[in-house]
């Protein structure tokens, strides 16, 4: 991997940069088993992990590597995977492992089409609502999801950075076109990125509880080793780590690991937009399909039609201040998705009569286009 | 007598594995079912119901150490 | 005369509720007692330990004791236990499985960490069962033997826990039962002392379904048959295939050097030169 020494610019695959982004948040564990369209982020962490004083793996399947994963985390390193639907789906079990116990650990899903073994080599966002709700139980979960290499890098130190702050699973979803596509970037070098830790117990080891809400409704971690000696467990837990199933313990726990998410809402409505303020069609999109969104509101604009794109960067939890602001500021929202339609049932949820959502969806495998996208929005501009 | 074997009731669940398998037949078992020591003079002190008591329940001091207290 | 008074005791956490959870003459809490002994002999502190466990009865063993412990899921407890030796090789690591839990939904891990030889001890609660969902036959139960998932008879053979590993790579390999409680401890011990992936298999008694299949009403007369159908490697030696049916081979089975997972990752680290700034 070339040094980023000088912030030169480089022209970097969104795996590359993935994997960059990881290293310089810290990443210094990769547990992972190969699989399209996720292989380079891999491929990438087994090549520099083991020059950066770091440890890399293979795996014998997906569950086993968010467990490598989590166990890394738990003594103390910032640990990540990578992989696509299928290995997806063997994660489920350890993403909510990770909720319940509260372990900080970042998992890349590269989307490719589904369902089953689908469509290896090409992209789709069909992983939109397993991201948020594939793992049994209510858990919190947080998922970014990229739109360009730079984005990809940059939001892979950010999910590094909010796993650690709230000590959560933190899921990235890419796609195939993003995780493959080559573009010329200029990354901030180490010394610019902000980066945060787990919290840490101040108290000596006699006083720690460790699932004590200590106000932020995230209570502080040590690694193992350092003589807290405390109990971590699957099962519902008392403050002290220890199973419980009095009703009070467990509301408590259940209510802090929503609550030490949901109190912060507000610092996570992370979009872009464009033309949106005065927008009469405002255009919903992420990932790889804000690329071609972005293309056809431009044109748009350009036959005077005004419409306007809001690109979401965070999906789960739903950024519903940030759409419902656009949806009373628009006649109409069209969502077009590579999916049967997920995130926009969301904000059709979130709407309150006062809009038309609309959807524009595609499944087979092929990008939807600048030109399908302006075609529906002529279509419907009222 | 070499061993003095203290029982604990509040962990005791009545298994009988102390008793089954001392091999001095020190121990015996009450009517509700808890260990006791009915031949104490006969322990050795060789500890075997102390490790097979799945629960803690048994522990065995040295007798010699008891006497020096 | 017994060293071991109030060892015990002092490994156990303070915090936490007694009786432990395991129904009466559970060969469970005989094994907690050889492996809280065997780390003690071994001198390690309680700080270093990280003992891991899986989803089932044996699951609950880590909860009791005063080390950082790590309940995980069913069948998985050696993939977290291969990340926390990996980040962190400092640690001594220690996993507890279920027959179920290891040979089962976890085989595949097994034979992975044993091939990798990654420095672990794995302790393998063989009691022939599922016991905490409710008695149902596991890959280590014997043909024939009536389960409530075999409710006609178990069609399927049963695993060789330790051969299966022995196959797959482990370091070191050792067999006892619950009954053989100080062969228990000092095979455990001899375990933790090895460097690389060890296992030992501990034949134990579920009183509560095993008992039922196999008409025995007690622990004891389930210890009785452990003590009377084991056989010592040596002695085994001396048997042919046809006496060996139905005995418990107990013992050192394996004992071998072979480079762990960790020395070879820090030769290819030294091959490769570390480079801090390489970002
Ligand atoms: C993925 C998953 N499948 C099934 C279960 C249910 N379950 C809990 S314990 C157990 C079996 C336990 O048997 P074993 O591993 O032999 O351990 P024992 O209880 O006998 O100690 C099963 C199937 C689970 N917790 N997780
Ligand atoms: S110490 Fe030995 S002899 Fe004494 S009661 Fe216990 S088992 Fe029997
Ligand atoms: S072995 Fe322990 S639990 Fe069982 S009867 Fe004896 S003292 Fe009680
Ligand atoms: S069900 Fe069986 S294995 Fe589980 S605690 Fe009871 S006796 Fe032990």
């Amino acid at each position: 991997m070339k040094k980023n020494k000088r912030n030169e610019r480089l022209l970097l695959q969104g795996s590359e940069a993935c994997a960059r982004g990881a290293l310089q948040a810290g990443c210094r564990f990769y547990a992972g088993y190969p699989i399209t369209p996720a292989t380079e982020i891999m491929e990438a962490m087994a090549w520099e992990l083991p020059r950066v004083g770091g440890v890399f793996i293979q795996m014998e399947d997906e569950i086993a590597s968010l467990g490598a994963v989590i166990g890394a985390s738990l003594a103390g390193v910032k640990s990540m995977t990578a992989t696509s639907g299928p290995g997806f789906s063997l994660m489920q079990e350890h993403i909510s492992f990770a909720s319940m116990a509260e372990v900080p650990c970042v998992i890349v899903d590269v989307m490719r089409g589904g369902p089953s073994t689908g469509l290896p080599t090409l992209a789709a966002q069909g992983d939109v609502m397993q991201a948020r709700w594939g793992a049994h139980g209510d858990h919190p979960v947080i998922v970014l999801a990229p739109s360009s290499v730079y984005e990809f890098f940059d939001l892979t130190i950010k999910a590094f950075n909010l796993s650690e702050r709230y000590r959560i699973p933190v899921i990235l979803v890419a796609d195939e076109m993003i995780a493959h596509m080559r573009e010329s970037v200029i990354l901030p070098r180490a010394e610019e990125s902000e980066l945060e830790e787990r919290p840490r117990p101040t108290v000596p080891p006699e006083w720690y509880a460790p699932y004590k809400d200590p106000g932020t409704g995230v209570p502080p971690m040590p690694a193992f080793g350092e003589g807290y000696r405390y109990h971590v467990t699957g099962l519902a837990h008392d403050i002290r780590g220890y199973p419980t199933i009095r009703r009070d313990e467990v509301g408590e726990l259940m209510a802090r690991l929503f609550n030490k998410i949901s109190k912060d809402l507000h610092l996570l409505q992370w979009f872009d937009s464009c033309y949106a303020e005065d927008a009469v069609v405002t255009v919903i999109a992420y990932g790889s399909v804000a690329r071609p969104a972005l293309r056809a509101v431009k044109r748009g604009r350009e036959k005077g039609l005004k419409v306007g794109l809001v690109k979401l960067k965070v999906l789960w939890p739903f950024m519903r201040r940030t759409v419902m602001g656009f949806l009373a500021t628009s006649t109409k929202v069209l969502v077009p998705e590579m999916n049967m339609g997920q995130l926009s049932r969301e904000v059709k949820r979130v709407n309150q009569g006062q809009c038309e959502v609309l959807t524009l969806n595609k499944v087979d495998g092929s990008m939807i286009t600048p030109g399908e996208i302006l075609a529906k929005l002529e279509d419907i501009y009222p | 007598m070499k061993g003095r074997v203290e029982i604990y009731e509040g962990w005791c669940k009545k298994c009988g594995i102390c008793t089954a398998f001392c091999p001095q037949d020190v121990l015996d078992t009450t009517g509700d079912g808890y260990p006791f020591v009915r031949a104490p003079e006969k322990c050795t002190g060789c500890g075997w119901c102390e490790i097979r008591c799945p629960d803690f329940a048994i522990v065995v001091s040295p007798y010699e150490e008891e006497q020096e207290k | 005369m017994t060293e071991t008074t109030h060892l015990i005791h002092s490994y156990l956490r303070s915090s936490k509720r007694f009786p432990h959870v395991w129904c009466p003459g559970c060969g469970i809490g005989i094994l907690m007692g050889a492996l809280i002994r065997a780390i003690d002999h071994n001198r390690y502190s309680k700080d270093e330990i990280v003992l891991i466990s899986g989803i089932g009865c044996s699951g609950r063993l880590p909860t009791y004791l005063d080390f950082n412990t790590l309940h995980t899921t069913h069948g998985r407890a050696l993939t977290f236990a291969t990340g926390i030796k990996l980040a962190k090789p400092s640690l001594k690591v220690i996993v507890v499985m279920g027959d179920g839990d290891a040979a089962a939904i976890g085989g595949n891990h097994l034979i992975h960490a044993a091939r990798r030889n990654v420095d672990i001890t794995a302790i393998i609660v063989n009691n022939q069962i599922y016991g905490m969902t409710g008695g149902q036959s596991s890959p280590t139960t014997p043909l024939g033997m009536t389960t409530s998932s075999s409710r006609y008879g178990n069609l399927e053979p049963a695993f060789d826990i330790s051969r299966v590993v022995e196959a797959a790579g482990a370091a070191f390999v050792a067999r006892s039962t619950v009954y053989h409680t100080r062969l228990l401890e000092q095979l455990i011990g001899k375990a933790l002392h090895k460097r690389g992936f060890s296992v030992v298999e501990v034949i134990c008694h579920c009183v509560t379904h095993v008992g039922k299949a196999t008409h025995m009403n007690s622990a004891v007369e389930m210890m009785n048959w452990q003590r009377d159908n084991a056989v010592s490697v040596r002695k085994a030696g001396t048997l042919s295939a046809k006496q060996l049916e139905g005995k418990i081979v107990t013992g050192v089975l394996v004992d071998r050097e072979a480079p762990t997972f960790h020395e070879e990752y820090e030769k290819l680290v030294a091959r490769v030169g570390v480079d801090d700034s390489a970002v």
